[in-house]
C-alpha cells in the first residue's frame, strides 16, 4: 500500500458565529502522518470530519490523490476512520466488524484478510469475541484493523486514544505509530494532547481558531514555536520578562535568542522549563522556592527577585536543591518565542 | 434504632402486599368471573379451539378473528416501516426535530378515539373511495393510534446505543444509507422492534371504538355482536383475547429482559 497526497484548500465551515474553519490550507504528503492539536473548539475535528466526508465545508474543496472529492459522500470516498467514542458493531464480533467493509466492497478471501489485519493489531485470538467482551483498548485496535482493512486511501484517526487509560494510551499510540509506518497510509491524526501528537506525527499542525498557527516537524514545533499560543500549548513555559534589543532578548541578565524578532523594548520571553539549569551557588541571586520529585526528572521553582522560575532539572540533583538554597540561574541558548 | 428501621420495614412489606392483594382481586374477579360464566355451557370451549366448526358456527367471529389478525400485522409492518427510519433519520440528522416529532407521535393519546373517528369519518370517505370498504382499510387509522407506543419503544431503543457514530463507521466504511439502518442499527435496536410490534399487536386487537363507528369488522367488534345472540361464546372468546394479550405483553417483557442480560 501507498499513501496518496491529501490537499485540503481553503476549507470554510461556520456554526452560527463560530468560525470553525476559516480558510484553512494543509497539504498532507503520501504516506505522511499528520497529526492536528489543538484547545477543544479549535476546529480539528470538523477538519477530519469534513475531510472524511461527515461534515459539509461552506465552501473551499478537498483534493486526495489530486481528486477533488469535496462533492462526494463519505461512503464513496475511501477513507478509513477511527472514531474517539467505541464505535463497533455491537451486533458483530471482531472479526465481523474488519469484514465488514471488506464485504461491502465485495472482496475475495474476506476472512482472511480479516485475520490479518487483527494479527497487525496484536489481537488474532479474539477474532470471536464481540465488542462488550473486549477491553477499551482492544476495542480501538480493533476499530483500527476495521479502517485498514479496506485498504483506504486516508486513515482517519480522531481522538482514538482519549477515552483509553494513560498506559494503554501510551501503548496504543507508539502501536499506531509502528502500523501506520508499515501499511504507509496517509494519516491525519487529531488530538488535544500534545505529548500524543509529538510522539507519534511526522508533522504537527497546531490549530487555533479555525486556522493553521504552525505546520512543522515536532521538534520543530517543540524548540521553535511561532507564536506565544503555540508555545503555551505545546509544552510548559515560562513568562519571563526581559528586554529586545534586535535579535535577542535579555532575560534575568542572559541574552536569548529570538525565534522571530520583535520591536525593541520591554517584553515577555517563553523559556521552557529544560532550557534552565539551577546550580547551587551561595552567592546567587536565586532561592529555591519549592522542588517536586516527578521519576526521571524533578521540577524546581526558584525565586529570582520578583521573577518565578520553572526548571526541569534530573533528580540526581534533587537532593542538593532544598527549599531556601541559594542558586544560580542560566538558560541554554535556544531560541525562544516572545509572549505578544 | 434497628427496631425502628426493622418496624418501618414491616410495615412497607404489609403495606406492599395489601397493595397487591387488592389490585389482584380488582384484577382477577372480573376475569374468574368470565371464566366461570363461559364455562357454563360445556361445549364453548371446545368450540373455541376447533377452528373449522368455529367458522361454521359463527361466521361473523370468524370474519372478526382474521380481520384482526390482518389489521395486526399490517399495522405492525406499516408501523415499522413509517417509523423506524423516521426516528434513526431524526436522530441522526434533525436533532432539533426530536421534540416536535415526539410531541406529534403522542398525540393521539390525547385524543379520545371517539374524537378521532369525528375527524377519520371523513378521511374514511375518500379511503373508501379508492380503496373500497374493506376492514383493512382501518390499518391506516390503526398506525396513527399506535404511534405514542411504538414511537417510544423504538426512541427507547435508539438512546440505548451510540447511533451517530456507529453510522458514520458504517458510511466511512463505504456503506449506504439502507445499510446504515438494515445492517447497523436495526440489528442493534431489534428487542426495541419486537416491542413496538408487540404493543402494536396487543393494541389492535383490542380496538372496538374506530372499528365500530366506521362500520368495518374486527374481533371486538364481532365479539359485541355476538355478544347480543350468544352471551357465553362472546365472553370466552373476550377472556381467550385478554389471555392472547397478556401473554404478547410477557413476550415482550421477556425481550427487553434478556436484552438486559446480555449487556
Amino acid at each position: 500500500m501507498t499513501g496518496v497526497a491529501v490537499h485540503l484548500e481553503g476549507l470554510r465551515r461556520t456554526f452560527g458565529s463560530v468560525h470553525a474553519l476559516d480558510n484553512l490550507d494543509l497539504e498532507i504528503a503520501a504516506g505522511e502522518l499528520i497529526a492536528l492539536l489543538g484547545p477543544s473548539g479549535c476546529g480539528k475535528t470538523t477538519a477530519l470530519r469534513v475531510l472524511a466526508g461527515l461534515e459539509d465545508a461552506d465552501g473551499g474543496r478537498v483534493l486526495v490523490g489530486g481528486k477533488d472529492v469535496t462533492a462526494l459522500p463519505a461512503n464513496r470516498r475511501d477513507m478509513g476512520m477511527v472514531f474517539q467514542a467505541y464505535s463497533l458493531f455491537p451486533h458483530l464480533t471482531a472479526a465481523e466488524n474488519v469484514e465488514f467493509g471488506l464485504k461491502l466492497r465485495g472482496r475475495r478471501r474476506v476472512p482472511g484478510r480479516a485475520a490479518e489485519m487483527l494479527e497487525l493489531v496484536g489481537l488474532s485470538s479474539h477474532g470471536g469475541r464481540y465488542p462488550h467482551q473486549m477491553s477499551g483498548g482492544q476495542q480501538q485496535r480493533v476499530a483500527l484493523a476495521r479502517a485498514l482493512a479496506i485498504e483506504p486511501a486516508v486513515l482517519l484517526l480522531d481522538e482514538p486514544l482519549s477515552a483509553l487509560d494513560a498506559k494503554v494510551r501510551v501503548q496504543l499510540r507508539e502501536e499506531i505509530k509502528r502500523i501506520q509506518t508499515e501499511v504507509g497510509t496517509t494519516t491525519l491524526f487529531v488530538t488535544h494532547d500534545q505529548e500524543e501528537a509529538l510522539a507519534v506525527a511526522d508533522r504537527v499542525g497546531v490549530m487555533r481558531a479555525g486556522r493553521l498557527e504552525q505546520l512543522d516537524t515536532p521538534a520543530e514545533v517543540y524548540q521553535r514555536p511561532v507564536s506565544a499560543f503555540v508555545a503555551d500549548f505545546v509544552g510548559l513555559s515560562n513568562r519571563l520578562p526581559g528586554t529586545v534589543t534586535g535579535p535577542v532578548i535579555s532575560v534575568l541578565g542572559t541574552e536569548l535568542p529570538l525565534v522571530t524578532p520583535g520591536a525593541d523594548g520591554a517584553a515577555t520571553a517563553l523559556v521552557r522549563p529544560e532550557a534552565v539549569d539551577v546550580t547551587p551557588a551561595p552567592d546567587g541571586a536565586g532561592r529555591v522556592l519549592t522542588s517536586s520529585f516527578l521519576g526521571p526528572t524533578s521540577r524546581v521553582i526558584v525565586t529570582v527577585g520578583e521573577t518565578l522560575v520553572v526548571a526541569q532539572v534530573a533528580s540526581s540533583q534533587l537532593p542538593a536543591l532544598t527549599p531556601g538554597t541559594a542558586v544560580t540561574v542560566n538558560f541554554h541558548p535556544v531560541p525562544v518565542a516572545l509572549d505578544l | 434504632m434497628a427496631g425502628v428501621i426493622a418496624a418501618r420495614r414491616r410495615r412497607q412489606r404489609v403495606f406492599r402486599w395489601t397493595v397487591l392483594v387488592v389490585l389482584g382481586i380488582f384484577f382477577l374477579l372480573p376475569l374468574a368471573a368470565m371464566l366461570e360464566f363461559s364455562t357454563r355451557n360445556s361445549e364453548t370451549w371446545p368450540l373455541l379451539v376447533n377452528w373449522p366448526k368455529l367458522s361454521d358456527t359463527y361466521p361473523d367471529l370468524a370474519e372478526g378473528i382474521v380481520s384482526s389478525l390482518e389489521q395486526a400485522a399490517l399495522t405492525a409492518v406499516l408501523m415499522l416501516v413509517l417509523l423506524v427510519p423516521t426516528a434513526i433519520w431524526v436522530r441522526l440528522r434533525l436533532p432539533r426535530l426530536r421534540r416536535l416529532v415526539e410531541f406529534l407521535c403522542l398525540l393521539p393519546l390525547t385524543i379520545p378515539a371517539i374524537v378521532l373517528v369525528v375527524g377519520l369519518a371523513p378521511v374514511y370517505a375518500w379511503v373508501t373511495y379508492f380503496l373500497g370498504g374493506s376492514s383493512l382499510t382501518l390499518v391506516f387509522a390503526y398506525t396513527i393510534l399506535v404511534l405514542p407506543y411504538a414511537y417510544r419503544a423504538i426512541d427507547a431503543g435508539l438512546s440505548a446505543i451510540d447511533v451517530k457514530t456507529l453510522a458514520e463507521a458504517a458510511r466511512s466504511l463505504g456503506a449506504g444509507w439502507t445499510t446504515v439502518i438494515v445492517r447497523v442499527v436495526l440489528p442493534n435496536i431489534r428487542s426495541a422492534v419486537l416491542s413496538a410490534a408487540f404493543l402494536t399487536v396487543a393494541l389492535v386487537l383490542g380496538e372496538f371504538t374506530i372499528a365500530s363507528l366506521l362500520n368495518r369488522t374486527n374481533l371486538q367488534v364481532s365479539i359485541e355482536l355476538l355478544g347480543k345472540s350468544s352471551a357465553t361464546m362472546s365472553v370466552a372468546v373476550s377472556l381467550a383475547a385478554l389471555l392472547l394479550a397478556f401473554v404478547l405483553l410477557m413476550l415482550l417483557s421477556l425481550a427487553g429482559g434478556s436484552k438486559k442480560e446480555s449487556k
